[in-house]
């Protein structure tokens, strides 16, 4: 299917959410997700103390990874983090009919926010043990590269191969982007796939990314800034009071992001539209987060109605970021909303590049199903919401960059899912 | 008067009003234009790690512009410092450490090495325990900021995005060998958006080290000619037996031609269009037919609106491995048909070696400088052409033809493909 020009001077075209993948720690599928999160009661998330200890992480469930990737052969090819995108990409086509439908494959752009792949930690404390020590460790360094290292290793490393196996195993065969870096990768992704789509610059976009939360290498990396959590999980707001403290967790999260004319030309219903996405960065001096919040929140207020709101925050924990996201969430009230805020962290743990996909997911769930998740923890802070959910506000600030706040709404039509 | 600023599709027309390069060959656009006339290869052995014990001995690395301890990200910051402090001079647009766009940083993922590893394993806190336990002790009661600044997956992107003075987030981006061209395309979609008037777009590549080389042996892709290092990079010739690593860096400031005549700005060339498609045969293989790649190069014409005929030369992908450059002769057959035997068309990698995340970029930018001076640079080390690719490559010899248009390929590992045609500014 040729790629449509970019619609110059045109209505720019509404963005329709039309498929959802989404894996975590707490289950598989909106259903499985949704009766957790809409009980009544506070959810209960799951915790690991043990995998990563002294610090907790929130692990990903088992899932069956031969249903989304049956061959073999691929499945040796990947690392657990591959296998996590890749499958829940394959959930997302599947969610909006696009799986094994080869025109609309080939007209699918994607957008995939990635972190590493695995290193084979094993492999390397064998090398570390060799060569500890020796003070011209690199030709014992080389030998050991050469015995130990493996081909299919070298390719679960490789970043853009989370894209790469989505279209050899998915079959998606039209732009393939890969971005980098944490939540502010996440954050870009969708970003640009939702201005490409207003721009008449694509119509269907694949999007979305996974972390694993359980790999020591990047509990390394994130202590390198002693920015983890230890000892027993507590909500994101009951961390606000103490020196802060991430918790990650592992989630795999693809959205289909759809033109409205595309959507409606196929006969598909969506779960929600996006209605607005901003983002910026700064040198997180102290409150310098804070400002660009205040700005991007600036950029949307047209769209945002007062009132009672929902809002699920990706605060990420660590401080002084915690205190400013929180204190920039108590501020709405000054611009007449009512927020009913859910720590999304608090449930899901950090999930990095995966974060915003995460809170797109739940926002279109929330919108789709007329009703709120209940509050997230017992802080006092999130209150609850009672109405039917018009719009949800997004915010998601990166661990060390970025801040972003996004608007998902109800699109005027009848909705996936709310039957 | 509006009409001259738009394009065959009433988008934005985006040129090019900087341009930067380091590699091998030299620092600066005019080291390396004159390097690449006279041929010149700048494949040597490598002197950065011991190579004892590795199957692949030589590589384009770029020593001479740093004294410091050897840091994969912190290198291929300096790298990109450099080409974009280039091309943003060039382009005299905006002011010192204030760009009036946003950036696109095409990079290898930003990983902690063995020097890094063992340099946190030796620390006293974690001494006793084994693998990644000691590390995370030894992170955890260490002072490692620096670590955690630079081996965040987008350091690179936010270091420069911090020295410029970019707008925005920046983007940090990987399409495997295509990722350059995906940085230009990237910048030039926002400008056809009409969201920025400016965009700087950066490919950087400094990541060579023990652990690299020996994971492009394991897939048998580089070449292994280190007796003859500077012969060893012979795209289209019989005998090529892999690519040669590289480093390098390129930048291009593109901008809305639009906002570049009214600043009175000199145009270097118009980016015409980008075309893309995905593979999904195999991790490291193009489909055998070539589809995927035929339809990356045919939807670039289309999105220029050009046929086989307008352009006049192409900036091949050209690798040198087996495979890549029988693949490219076979999809640029049936993308241009009987037009290819008059498209003259050269590997700039046979002098550069293969820079990896930056190759697109800096083949962009090379085929910028070859429509602005109308030479072709040459296809070094052609002494036996592979039969089976009747491609006029320009053999050892530079050319002086005139070039209007240049088409750009890059194909990645992991299926991603990407078409950039570059003109001369529309008269």
């Amino acid at each position: 299917m040729p790629r449509l020009g970019d619609r110059m001077n045109t209505k720019q075209s509404e963005v329709w959410i039309t498929g959802i993948g989404l894996v975590s720690s707490l289950g598989e599928g909106l259903d499985d997700h949704w009766s957790q999160l809409a009980t009544g009661n506070t959810p209960a998330a799951s915790v690991d103390t043990e995998d990563q200890a002294p610090y907790p992480v929130h692990p990903i469930i088992d899932f069956d990874i031969a249903a989304q990737i049956p061959k073999r052969s691929d499945q040796r090819q990947m690392g657990k983090w591959q296998h996590l995108g890749t499958y829940a990409a394959g959930l997302a086509l599947d969610d909006a009919g696009i799986s094994h439908n080869p025109d609309l494959l080939a007209a699918t752009n994607m957008i995939v926010a990635a972190g590493g792949g695995e290193r084979d930690l094993e492999v390397d404390a064998d090398i570390m043990e060799k060569i500890a020590g020796v003070e011209d460790f690199g030709p014992i360094l080389n030998e050991a590269l050469n015995s130990e290292l493996r081909p299919t290793l070298f390719l679960a490393q490789l970043s853009n191969l989370m894209a790469g196996n989505i279209s050899i195993v998915h079959g998606v065969t039209d732009s393939s982007r890969t971005f980098m870096g944490e939540e502010s990768a996440g954050v870009t992704a969708l970003e640009t796939a939702v201005a490409q789509i207003r721009h008449g610059q694509g119509d269907l976009f694949l999007v979305g990314g996974a972390y694993i939360a359980e790999r020591a290498d990047m509990t390394m990396l994130m202590e390198f800034g002693h920015t983890l959590w230890q000892g027993e999980h507590e909500s994101v707001w009951n961390r606000e009071s103490t020196d802060g403290g991430m918790i990650m967790g592992s989630a795999g999260a693809f959205l289909i992001l759809e033109s409205r004319q595309h959507a409606e030309s196929r006969g598909v219903k969506p779960y929600a539209k996006v209605d607005g996405i901003v983002s910026d960065r700064c040198t997180r001096q102290p409150g310098a987060a804070r400002k660009n919040a205040d700005k991007l929140f600036g950029q949307l207020s047209n769209e945002i109605p007062v009132g009672p709101l929902p809002v699920l925050s990706g605060c990420c924990g660590v401080q002084p970021q915690l205190s400013e996201e929180y204190e920039f969430l108590k501020s709405l009230n000054e611009h007449g909303i009512d927020a009913a805020v859910r720590g999304v962290t608090t449930i899901f743990g950090n999930t990095l590049e995966a974060q915003l996909p995460v809170s797109f997911a739940l926002a279109s769930l929330a919108i789709s199903r007329g009703k709120f998740l209940d509050p997230f923890d017992e802080s006092g802070f999130e209150k609850e919401f009672t109405d039917i959910p018009e719009h949800v506000l997004l915010s998601t600030w990166g661990h060390w960059r970025g801040e972003c706040l996004a608007l998902i709404g109800k699109p005027d039509v009848p909705l996936r899912g709310g039957e | 008067m509006s009409q001259a600023v738009r394009d065959h599709r009433g988008r934005p027309i985006v040129v090019v009003t900087g341009i930067g390069i380091v590699t091998s060959l030299g620092q600066g656009k005019e080291d390396n234009w004159r390097n690449l006339l006279a041929g010149v290869s700048g494949i040597r052995r490598i002197t950065r790690f011991p190579t004892e014990g590795l199957r692949t001995q030589i590589a384009g690395i770029v020593d001479w512009n740093s004294d410091e301890r050897y840091c994969a990200p912190r290198h291929s910051i300096n790298l990109a410092q450099q080409s974009a402090t280039e091309a943003i001079e060039q382009a005299s647009i905006g002011s010192r450490g204030s760009f009036p766009g946003p950036l696109f940083v095409a990079n290898s993922p930003a990983e902690t090495n063995w020097d890094q590893r063992m340099t946190v394993y030796g620390d006293e806190a974690g001494k006793g325990l084994r693998g990644y336990e000691r590390l995370v002790k030894n992170a955890a009661a260490g002072d490692y900021l620096r670590y955690f600044r630079l081996f965040q997956f987008a350091s690179i992107a936010d270091t420069l995005a911090d020295e410029f003075g970019t707008r925005g987030q920046p983007i940090s981006l990987t399409t495997a060998c295509a990722s350059g061209a995906t940085s230009v395309q990237l910048g030039a979609e926002a400008i056809r958006r009409g969201e920025t008037d400016a965009a700087l777009c950066i490919g950087t590549d400094g990541e060579i080290c023990e652990e690299m080389v020996v994971r492009f042996n394991l897939l048998s892709a580089l070449s292994t000619q280190n007796d003859d290092p500077q012969g060893a990079s012979k795209p289209f010739s019989k005998g090529r037996d892999g690519f040669v690593m590289a480093e390098g860096s390129a930048t291009l400031v593109l901008e809305s031609y639009e906002a570049a005549r009214a600043r009175g700005a000199k145009i270097l060339g118009v980016v015409r269009s980008a075309g893309e498609r995905a593979d999904t045969f195999h991790r490291t293989r193009s489909k055998p037919d070539g589809s995927a790649i035929i339809d990356c190069i045919t939807r670039a014409m289309a999105d220029a609106g050009m046929t086989p005929g307008d352009i006049d030369y192409i900036n091949a992908h050209g690798t040198s491995t087996p495979e890549n450059d029988k693949m490219e002769y076979l999809a640029l057959s049936a993308a241009l048909g009987d037009e290819l035997a008059n498209t003259p068309i050269s590997s700039n990698k046979s002098m550069i070696g293969h820079t990896l995340s930056a190759a697109g970029a800096i083949e962009a930018a090379i085929s910028l400088l070859t429509i602005q001076a109308g030479v072709m640079p040459p296809t070094i080390n052609c002494n036996e052409q592979d039969p089976n690719i009747p491609m006029d490559v320009v053999p050892n010899e530079s050319r002086v033809q005139s070039v209007n248009t240049v088409m750009s390929n890059s194909f990645g590992f992991g299926g991603q493909n990407v078409c950039l045609i570059f003109s001369a500014e529309p008269a």
